[in-house]
């Protein structure tokens, strides 16, 4: 070896610099969908504790929910646009094949840094600020934009009763850039692939290209078994979380989930054995399942709703098709 | 030791109980866990939750769908443990 090559550091510390949020535009109320499920506003209250889910009119793309929130969390992170040097994009529902959507918010922003887009579906957003926190202390960016952007309402189907009526769009962004003080923990991530049918499409493409008259794939999902899983298995993640940041349950300030049942958010706070005096986010409620979106939604709602600010400490775990998850604690903007 | 079916009953009521705040004194080997007891898809699911840690058997979620009663839920924890 004749020569050593040069390797680059990054900060001590990161943190997220700002939030920005896109909510669908229109409220879907559950006397809307209930019809061809053959349900009611209780059935669906009682086993989700959803009122409402927002979803994007038609002529609104995932791509440009994903821009409005990110334009917006780059000016609550006080630095330009031009300062950013990738871009994190996770999104099960942006509709090509072969170019992610992460380049197109690039460009929109005036942009040609990194950027590509991020498949671990409601986990995404977690895996996001893993991997943006990594790359700013390794310095290969200072500046990292992570989205999660959403518009699940292009892949559902009505008289679906398992998972469809649960589902909303939108789109939360960050900016994680250097800090003076740890802002963003370990993250704590996995995935069980053995229960990659768990959650999936009705047909895959190649269904379709081999059978024509299969109808268009659209999301489903076993319950149930969904429903075990997130509430009982995860637990322990969002713990050893909570630890390898050098924290115990009773310094969480809010507990930050993916937005994906009540039910499940309920019987995670019993089983992960969170002190009563932790705020829950409950997003769900008025937003639906908006997949990779919702814990930057929930956390956008739980500032409007005056029940954190700036400085606070949140757990946030992601967890969904894969089956992916990732948990971690931060520090909010 | 496997516990009998009486004592897997009295341990699956107490959660039964717990979970859903029915009488445990209704959970009875006759009953419909969603007929009678009325217990949703995804309170069934903590319940079978709750005893596979309680019994320390494994109840596959392609099985909760065939234990329709009480019953059929006791005899399955205890033919698991024996």
């Amino acid at each position: 070896m004749s020569a050593t090559i040069k390797i680059q550091r990054g900060a001590e510390f990161t943190r997220i610099l700002g939030l920005g949020v896109a909510r669908g535009e229109l409220a879907v109320t559950n006397d809307e969908i209930a019809g061809p499920i053959d349900s009611s506003d209780e059935w669906i209250r009682s086993r989700t504790g959803i009122v409402t889910r927002v979803r994007a009119v038609p002529e609104t793309g995932v791509i440009d929910l994903a821009e409005k929130a990110a334009r917006q969390a780059i000016e609550n992170a006080g630095i330009d646009a031009s300062q950013i040097d990738a871009i994190l994009l996770s999104t099960i529902t942006y509709p090509h094949l072969a170019a992610a959507g992460a380049p197109v918010i690039a460009d929109r922003l005036g942009l040609t840094v990194p950027a590509h887009d991020i498949r671990a579906a409601c986990a995404g957003y977690c895996y996001g600020i893993g991997q943006a926190d990594a790359m700013v202390r390794a310095g290969s960016a200072q500046y990292v934009l992570v989205i999660g952007a959403e518009k699940l309402s292009d892949f559902i189907d009505p008289t679906d009763r398992s998972i469809s009526f649960l589902l909303g769009d939108g789109a939360g962004a960050v900016v994680v850039g250097p800090s003076d003080f740890p802002g963003i923990g370990p993250t704590v991530a996995g995935t069980d692939g053995s229960g990659a049918p768990l959650v999936a499409e009705s047909n895959t493409w190649l269904d379709i290209r081999d059978d024509p008259s299969l109808p268009f794939p659209t999301l489903r999902q076993e319950g149930p078994s969904v429903f075990k899983w997130a509430s009982f298995k995860l637990a322990p993640v969002a713990r050893e979380a909570i630890e390898r940041a050098g924290l115990t349950p009773e310094d969480i300030d809010a507990f930050i989930p993916h937005q994906a049942n009540i039910r499940i958010i309920e019987q995670m706070v019993k089983q992960i054995g969170l002190p009563e005096s932790v705020i829950i986010a409950k997003d769900i409620v008025d937003s639906g399942n908006t997949s990779a979106a919702s814990i930057p939604l929930a956390t956008e709602r739980l500032y409007r709703d005056g029940l954190v600010k700036s400085g606070d400490i949140a757990l946030q775990i992601g967890f969904g098709a894969g089956l992916a998850y990732a948990a971690q604690v931060i520090v909010l903007p | 030791m496997a516990l009998s079916n009486d004592e897997v009953l009295a341990g699956l009521a107490e959660i039964v109980a717990e979970e859903t705040g029915i009488d445990a004194a209704d959970v009875q080997l006759d009953k419909s866990f969603t007929d009678d007891l009325d217990i949703d898809s995804l309170s069934m699911m903590t319940i079978v939750t709750l005893a596979e840690e309680k019994f320390d058997v494994r109840i596959p979620d392609e099985e909760v769908k065939n234990l329709v009663t009480v019953g059929d839920a006791v005899s399955y924890i205890a033919g698991a443990q024996a």
